[in-house]
């Protein structure tokens, strides 16, 4: 018998994968952003499971609109690696240091 | 155990090692590809959780258009793979530790008998007749209605800014801007000088009949 438990414990464990990555890719921008894909995705589980085990909708028009902001954000994110991209030839994190932040 | 059951392990083992191959992989590719993979399992997941519409949604929106985008992405940019990878396993105890650590204080919240989870039981059974997707239509556009038009402004200022930031001038284009043109005066263009009258050389009839012909 599959629980509420099952399915929040499968999102924490892929939530904690994607940190993991972001800790072992930190000059790699575009693994970066598919670190933070896969941590939406992880959030996205919790919503729909419990969407599902209250029997109430809600939830899921939520995982909607996430994916409409993840899409739009993954859009930008590519746009702006390949302007930094061509402007600098490469994309490691540790070269962007321009704006001295 | 139950045909569900066996369906979720399986799934959740192919979702956890696509998810570790993701940050793990040596080649940006291969990490896009085994992302395909998560996100094609967790529609399958979602599907046992019975939202066919974010199902069908997530294969067609990530695996369809985001992910297809990554990969152009990927291909498109010459990236020295060696020097990204520098400091990888110097890396790795701590992020280990830290990933660990997450995941072990979640567990250990989510799985607690006070955290009451258990009181949620089996989810009620689906009714017949009912669809999902007709309920999800229902409340997007009545009750979330506002919000879905946010949803689509959100998309549009994404496809501006994308285009606003990659689009650049091309050096070969014949395009002349309009105001230009009109605002450009006869005197810019037009000089006439004041010259001595000539006279023309008389032309020979018989080379101006071999021209004709």
């Amino acid at each position: 018998m599959i629980t509420l438990t099952h399915f929040l414990v499968l999102a924490a464990v892929l939530f904690a994968i994607s940190v993991m990555g972001i800790f072992l890719n930190r000059k790699n921008v575009i693994i970066l952003l598919m670190a933070i894909e896969l941590m939406l995705l992880a959030v996205n589980f919790n919503f729909i499971a419990f969407s599902h085990y209250l029997s109430d909708t809600a939830g899921q028009i939520f995982v909607f609109f996430i994916l409409t902001v993840a899409a739009a954000e993954s859009a930008i994110g590519l746009a702006i690696l390949v302007v930094l991209f061509r402007n600098l030839n490469t994309i490691d994190v540790e070269d962007l240091g321009s704006l001295k932040g | 155990m139950s045909f569900s059951a066996v369906l979720f392990y399986i799934l959740s083992a192919i979702l956890l090692v696509s998810a570790f191959r993701v940050v793990t992989a040596k080649n940006p590719v291969h990490a896009a590809l085994f992302l395909v993979l998560a996100f094609f399992t967790s529609a399958g997941h979602w599907l046992l959780l019975e939202a066919e519409f974010l199902a069908i949604a997530l294969v067609l929106v990530y695996v369809g258009a985001v992910m297809v985008l990554f990969l152009f992405v990927v291909m498109m940019i010459d990236i020295n793979i060696e020097k990204l990878r520098a400091g990888f396993w110097r890396h790795f105890p701590v992020a280990a530790t830290v990933g660990i650590v997450m995941m072990a204080e979640m567990i250990l919240i989510i799985a607690s008998p006070e955290a009451g989870l258990d009181s949620f039981g089996q989810a009620a059974p689906a009714v017949a007749g009912v669809s999902n997707v007709k309920q999800l239509g229902l409340q997007i556009y009545t009750t979330y209605l506002y919000p879905f038009e946010l949803a689509a402004v959100v998309l549009l200022l994404a496809i501006v800014a994308a285009i606003a930031l990659t689009m650049r001038k091309r050096k070969d284009t014949k395009f002349i801007d309009p105001a230009v043109q009109i605002a450009v005066r006869r005197e810019d263009r037009v000089r006439v000088l004041k010259m001595d009258v000539e006279k023309a050389p008389a032309k020979d009839a018989g080379s101006s009949e071999q021209q004709q012909a």
